[in-house]
């Protein structure tokens, strides 16, 4: 764990795997929702960070949590989605070669994994999940899609993801849902908020 | 309660206030007023709570018509302001009758001016706030004409009197005091040295999201590879690889994957880079 002071009133402590950061994260919700935080305005974790951001004194913070022991993640921990997919993705079969399976066997597979959402960006509402092996890492796509489809399913690198709205995109797209993963008039607005579980079914097969 | 209908929306109009801080891990930018302090003026002059929606102009001004009498004052970039056609006081309150016109001129000097209306304009928060938010699309709408915007009720407060301040001058050159770090050491000692003595100039490309630099000496870096992502701060200055710093500003993304030399801190020298237009010399000095 190492800990930068950002600017005058924020801390990065850097980590070196998502396990880590998933569980300093789940560690620094714990602490804050018992009140033993101190003032913090935000909390963003990210690929092998956490921000904290509207903190009174960084540098103490951050002296304060270096000594932290911090528990390993529990894979109960963290509410759990559900979400519906149908398989219908233009990249499937791709995703399938690949893997080195047919594309019949890609919902069994993503069905099986349980996903964690790691952070959020790129959207309001976009979550990037981990939980894929690595030998199920596949390659964003050599041109990216000016325009994905709200609902999109796709993986990139060590993660997956689920488009919240349209827009542009290179991920690899294997299938779509209904589900709402971004609403501003609903509490929570986002489906995917950080430390979250995720399980995706096929629809139609429950 | 009464509305506005946008007359003239010029050339990029919003509706601004406080933001929406505190949604950062969900992806949502904090956003809000660029020029904080002219922000806050114009609603402590009309005796609006201070977290009220105003109007942002950028460079142009805007036009407005109300359907009914109210107050409005113009704060930030200085500016013409006219009521049907006369010339009335900018930086102070003004009655705006029923159907006449609000002219707000272009800046004479700075960018933004702060068009703001007793009751506030109470279009339907979105998480808390009325911004809108360029990066993420959410809150209402850029200005169009033909647009009308809702106006809230007046509160308890009365309309101050004078409130006598200095027309701000729009600075010769920016400073902008800068504390080092958290990834400083991605470039080299030379470089870093070098950037207390240089001078950039403000892009034309500078937007909401940030405030880019140009004709500075590029910051060299000392290592190769790339930065996973990470959460970046209001002031953070990133470096993309053409190595020009980028001062993030209020509709900044919440993560990204280039090194940030410094951070510079909100307050007056964010609401300053906020009136700073392409040009304008910019140079980063170590904060206290």
């Amino acid at each position: 764990m190492r800990t930068l002071v950002v600017g005058s009133q924020a801390l990065l402590i850097e980590l070196d795997s998502a396990d880590e950061v998933a569980a300093l994260h789940a560690e620094l919700l714990r602490r804050r929702d018992a009140g033993a935080l101190g003032p913090v305005r935000d909390l963003v974790p990210a690929a092998r960070t956490v921000l904290l951001d509207g903190v009174r004194d960084p540098a103490a913070l951050g002296a304060r949590i270096a000594r932290w022991e911090v528990p390993p993640l529990t894979s109960g921990e963290g509410p759990l989605v559900t979400v519906p997919v149908r398989y219908d993705g233009p990249d499937l079969a791709e995703v399938a070669r690949l893997w080195g399976v047919g594309p019949g066997e890609v919902p069994g597979i993503v069905g099986a994994t349980l996903f964690r959402v790691a952070f959020c960006g790129f959207a309001p509402g976009f979550g990037y999940l981990t939980g894929l092996p690595e030998r199920l890492h596949v390659p964003r796509r050599d041109t990216p899609r000016t325009a994905v489809p709200a609902g999109s399913l796709a993986l990139a690198g060590e993660y997956a993801g689920v488009y919240p709205r349209s827009s542009p995109g290179g991920w690899q797209l294997i299938g779509s849902t209904d589900a709402v993963l971004w609403d501003p008039a609903r509490e929570p607005a986002a489906l995917f908020a950080p430390g979250v579980r995720v399980r995706f079914t096929e629809a139609g097969r429950d | 309660m009464t509305e506005l209908l946008v007359v003239r929306p010029g050339a990029l109009t919003t509706v601004q206030d406080r933001g929406r801080p505190g949604h950062a891990h969900l992806g949502v930018p904090r956003s809000g007023a660029l020029d904080t302090a002219a922000y806050a003026l114009a609603n402590r002059l009309l005796g609006n709570p201070p977290d009220a929606a105003v109007l942002e102009t950028t460079l142009d001004g805007v036009s407005l018509r109300a359907a009914a009498l109210t107050v409005v004052v113009v704060t930030g970039a200085p500016c013409p302001v006219r009521i049907s056609g006369r010339p009335v006081a900018w930086g102070a309150p003004v009655g705006l009758p029923a159907g006449a016109e609000l002219e707000v001129g272009r800046a004479e000097s700075g960018l933004r001016s702060y068009v703001a209306v007793r009751g506030g304009i109470a279009v339907a928060p979105v998480l808390g706030s009325r911004s809108t938010d360029l990066l993420s699309g959410l809150g209402p709408p850029v200005l169009s004409a033909g647009m009308t915007l809702p106006v809230g009720p007046a509160g308890p407060d009365p309309v101050p009197g004078a409130d006598a301040y200095g027309l701000p001058a729009a600075p010769p050159e920016l400073l902008l005091p800068l504390r080092p770090g958290p990834r400083a050491d991605w470039f080299t000692g030379a470089s870093l040295a070098g950037l207390w003595r240089s001078v950039f100039r403000v892009s034309p490309s500078s937007n909401r999201i940030g405030l880019r630099t140009e004709g500075g000496p590029a910051l060299v870096r000392a290592r190769a590879g790339e930065l996973p992502s990470e959460g970046m701060v209001l002031g953070a200055v990133q470096v993309p690889p053409d190595g020009l710093p980028v001062v993030f500003l209020a509709d900044h993304p919440v993560t990204g994957g280039y090194p940030v030399v410094g951070v510079v801190g909100p307050g007056p020298a964010l609401d300053a880079a906020a009136q700073a237009r392409p040009g304008t010399p910019v140079r980063f000095v170590r904060a206290r």
